[in-house]
């Protein structure tokens, strides 16, 4: 019997604010330990939180950003369970009244080749919720450490709604989520600092059935490939039970990365009793709905949109769009280029997906050079195209002046000129009399341009501009060859 | 009946408004005042054990300092160079926050509760650390696991709880005044046994951020002393808005000290909610009321009969609310990060097990346990929730009330204070101490007690007055009524 995986994630994201979420101290990532703590992040006795609204703010972008409703009032609750990492053994989180409620995310499954555009489907949410992250313990032999540096980070628990069928969709879904909340300055989804991570509720049953079996709770996943690999880990074990007759037990499961398998934390009957309820010391929130507006009216384009838009509007291919637009640094770099110079979306895109990025690989240190540090602004990237497309710098040149500005931060023309790239107006006399040599040296593109294949011609360009040193004007060569190969028929 | 002996040192008969007159006008020191205090201490703590710590260097240079600004007419206020006594469960920077327990016998606050921040600013000095009940839970100080404490009336009996050293300090004449905290009558039930005057202000009038938390939508600090004004003139300093306590009331509070003698525009109409005159109630204490009553008509004011018909379900819903959110609020205490920590232990459950087995004292864990209960999965819609339902049904009580009433009239207590050790093998008996005194912080309402006529043997007893919410200003000028 063939089987199919009913999946649903919960996925934890910090949100980008400048102190905690019910406390003041500043939020980080990589501080000595216990260093970004106050008395209220460490539960003294006496103390009380406070809400920081900015998280809540950012939390309502985030739910619009997702398509989410939002409540008028949302309001906070305890949920108890001891752990050494929760200073109070409660979390402060939203159990029956969530900031954001539905929505939906847009995926793109992956496609046939890496260079085809995959299928989009969209995947439902159940609600976010607004809560307090926790600290960090450190197991060292017979002692553990505790760093209660990141407690009280803002987190958003997204979850989703059973809609997703594979681990490939599961990553597709966490591509999407951190590319519309890094768009809209929610959070930097960085999973290797821990601000995304994500549990995943896995059942499979007979492929084409509608029942919901019995599922698993796999905790704390913090890696793409941990996702990919404990998702499809635990559909074969699950799988393989009911090949060989058994049931699969509802139980919660942690993924081991170094043994490639998921073992059993706890069963259905020690499942937490949280015993939630309402917080006493906080208030409920009321966000007003004009502020709701505000907040829609001021987000970004969602990037499925924009590739759409950069597709259908800008003519560009997926090749490119699926570069720039799935990095939002790379799609604001894009705009603010074409907003200098409008006329060639195509050269820019191109220049960024391909000249850029390699560029950015080759400085030394790891991985690409931050976008905020490459000296070269867009506006000067706007202004290399214009130079080549008015014919002052030819393509060939141009590849030599953007290595330059790239490393200097120069202006396109200024690079352009010390380098003595500029494409200079030549004799046309003396221009004809070079062109007339090469093909004279070589009739058979000729002959077949004569014959009906417009672009034979182009095998002379290489040759006259070695001969004028790369400086000649390409449109100019191509009107003196039209003309010259035309008139030797 | 043993008493302890009266001061000698005139200064100790004085309120804490005639302290400040007598700085104003030099008649003493504040370095006079705090000996004279510590002195007493010195003389009659040992029997009345309202302290736990007292730290006398701290107080003396305190007291200089207030000295000092006033000779260069820098004083921070009227009361600059009084020390204030507090309750063990109130943050003082560098000075040790027990809360009468176990768990945090050897815990020093590093930061400073609102009130203290705010008393210091205008002078006060916070002196010393007073007994109570473990964490607050109890009416008769004997859940302190640190010290015990006696009724200075009658040192066989309890003080009261859980404010039991905060009264005891005040009607033994070691402070003028004293902060306690009342989370279900835990400032006036001890103020009724000890014959002093105590107020538990409106929910949400004085900020909660430093006082330990036991049930968090009940508890308030609130002043003790010996006298109607100066328990106003403390209000003062306490009340006001806090940006660190977000249940605090964002509104500036008026000047409850002023004005006090004033007389209404029209008669006071005190209501008499029949349900707190039933069984149970000690004729001493019914006679204290009657004679109050009759000092009130005898000012003009209007007696009626009122009902609040949910008043019997105050201490049911009370002990599952007040658990359920001390059971959370008692969860911090784990041995990781302070507090009391287990010696050997095998892992983190272990620790928890043991530092908490043996940090708590039984009544806390009694409560702890409770809570936990009325919160579990399916027991949590037949009790907590039902609890917060019938909590409304006491707050339209009162609401219903006081569309015909400018205030309540009620004993404090059904009984004056009983001898000690005679409770504590049998909580609910113990539990019924608060029955006219909790539907007051269940329904958020500001309420005094103030001495009444003593029994015949000599017992104090205590008048308790409840006004509508924020209306602390018009309970305080009924209750002068009575002094």
């Amino acid at each position: 019997m063939k089987f199919e995986a009913v999946i649903g994630l919960e996925v934890h994201v910090q949100l980008k604010t400048r102190s905690k979420v019910f406390a003041s101290v500043g939020v980080g990532f990589g501080e000595e330990p216990n260093t970004l703590t106050d008395p209220v992040i460490m539960g003294l006795p006496g103390v009380l939180p406070v809400l920081n609204h900015e998280a809540v703010r950012q939390a309502v972008r985030a739910g619009l950003i997702l398509g989410s409703e939002i409540p008028e009032v949302c309001k906070w609750d305890r949920k108890q369970y001891f752990y050494p990492d929760s200073p109070k053994n409660y979390q402060l989180t939203q159990y029956d009244e969530p900031v954001c409620v539905g929505g939906a995310v847009e995926i793109e499954l992956p496609g046939p080749a890496r260079n085809i555009m995959g299928e989009h489907r969209w995947v439902r949410l159940t609600r976010a919720h607004l809560e307090e992250d926790v600290g960090k313990l450190t197991h060292a032999g017979d002692y553990s450490l505790v760093d209660y540096n990141r407690a009280g980070t803002p987190l958003l628990e997204i979850v989703t709604e059973p809609d997703l069928y594979s681990s490939a969709e599961a990553v597709a879904f966490l591509n999407a989520l951190r590319m519309l909340l890094t768009e809209g300055g929610v959070s930097d989804c960085d999973m290797e600092k821990g601000q995304m991570r994500c549990d995943a509720n896995i059942s499979v049953r007979p492929a084409g059935s509608s029942t919901l079996n019995s599922r698993t709770e796999i905790k704390n996943l913090n890696s793409i490939t941990g996702v990919r690999q404990a998702i499809d880990y635990e559909i074969r074990r699950q799988t393989g039970v009911y090949a060989a007759g058994g049931q699969v037990v509802q139980e919660t499961r942690r993924w081991d990365a170094e043994g490639g398998l998921t073992t059993s934390m706890r069963g259905k009957e020690e499942a937490h009793d949280y015993r939630y309820f309402p917080d006493p010391d906080l208030l409920p929130v009321r966000f007003p709905t004009q502020e709701v507006e505000a907040l829609r009216t001021a987000l970004p384009e969602r990037v499925f949109d924009r590739q759409r838009r950069y597709q259908e509007t800008l003519d560009l291919p997926y090749t490119l769009t699926s570069v720039i637009c799935y990095d939002f640094g790379l799609a604001r770099y894009f705009e603010e280029a074409l907003a200098v110079y409008g006329e060639n979306p195509k050269a820019l895109a191109n220049y960024i997906a391909n000249e850029l990025q390699r560029e950015r690989g080759a400085v030394e240190g790891e991985g690409l050079l931050p976008l905020e540090d490459v000296a070269m602004r867009p506006a000067d990237l706007a202004e290399l195209v214009r130079l080549i497309d008015t014919g002052t710098l030819t393509k060939h040149a141009a590849r030599t002046v953007f290595v330059e500005m790239f490393q200097t931060g120069e202006g396109a023309a200024a690079v352009a000129d010390r380098l003595g790239l500029k494409a200079e107006p030549q004799d046309s006399g003396a221009l004809e009399a070079i062109c007339r040599d090469v093909i004279a040296a070589n009739p058979v593109p000729a002959a077949q341009f004569r014959e009906g294949n417009a672009k034979a011609i182009n095998a002379y360009v290489g040759p006259i501009m070695k001969a004028t040193q790369g400086k000649a004007n390409p449109r100019e060569i191509h009107e003196i060859l039209a003309r010259l190969v035309a008139a030797s028929d | 009946m043993s008493a302890i002996p009266p001061p000698s040192n005139p200064i100790l008969f004085l309120s804490a408004c005639e302290i400040a007159a007598g700085l104003k006008l030099g008649d003493f020191s504040a370095r006079e005042v705090n000996e004279a205090f510590l002195a007493r201490i010195q003389a009659v703590d040992g029997e009345v054990g309202a302290f736990l710590q007292i730290d006398r260097e701290d107080i003396l240079s305190a007291a200089d300092a207030a000295d000092e600004r006033r000779r260069a007419g820098e004083a921070r206020s009227a009361f600059d160079g009084i020390p204030v006594g507090m309750k063990d469960v109130i943050a003082v920077k560098g000075q040790p926050l027990t809360c009468a327990s176990r768990m945090l016998a050897n815990f020093v606050a590093p930061y400073d509760a609102t009130v203290t921040t705010r008393l210091r600013a205008a002078g006060l000095i916070p002196a010393g650390r007073l007994n109570m009940d473990e964490f607050a839970m109890g009416s008769s100080t004997e859940n302190s696991a640190l010290g015990k404490t006696r009724n200075p009336v009658d040192l066989s009996r309890a003080p009261g709880g859980s404010s039991g050293g905060s009264a005891a300090a005040v009607a033994a004449h070691e402070m003028p005044w004293t902060l306690g905290s009342d989370t279900g009558g835990s400032i006036r039930q001890p103020a009724a046994f000890c014959g002093v005057v105590g107020l538990k202000p409106t929910y949400g009038r004085v900020s909660r951020y430093g006082l330990v938390a036991y049930a968090s939508s009940l508890d308030q600090i609130g002043p003790m002393g010996r006298t109607v004004d100066d328990v106003a003139a403390l209000l003062d300093l306490l009340a006001g808005p806090d940006p660190k306590d977000s249940t605090s009331w964002p509104d500036p509070p008026p000047v409850f000290s002023r004005d006090l003698g004033e007389a209404p525009t029209r008669p006071w109409r005190i209501g008499l909610p029949k349900e707190c005159f039933g069984e149970g109630l000690d004729p001493d204490v019914r006679a204290a009321v009657d004679q109050a009553i009759a000092t009130l008509t005898a000012q003009g004011c209007e007696i009626v009969d009122v009902s609040l018909p949910h008043s019997e379900l105050a201490i049911p819903v009370y002990y599952v609310i007040a658990t359920a959110e001390a059971s959370a609020n008692l969860a911090r205490y784990d041995g990781v990060r302070y507090g009391h920590r287990a010696a050997d232990v095998s892992d983190a459950i272990d620790l928890y097990f043991k530092s908490r087995g043996e940090g708590f004292g039984p009544e806390v864990k009694r409560r702890v346990l409770l809570g936990a209960y009325v919160l579990s999965s399916g027991y949590k819609d037949a009790y907590y929730i039902r609890a917060q339902k019938v909590r409304s049904l006491i707050r339209k009580d009162f609401t219903d009330a006081f569309s015909t009433v400018d205030a309540l009239l009620t004993p404090t207590t059904p009984t004056p204070a009983f001898p000690l050790g005679e409770k504590t093998s049998d909580p609910l008996a113990m539990y019924l101490a608060d029955i006219y005194t909790i539907a007051a912080n269940l329904a958020g309402l500001p309420a005094i007690s103030v001495p009444g006529k003593p029994t015949p043997a000599g017992l104090p007893t205590g008048l308790q007055l409840l006004a509508p919410h924020w209306e602390e200003h018009r309970l305080l000028r009924i209750a002068r009524l009575l002094a």
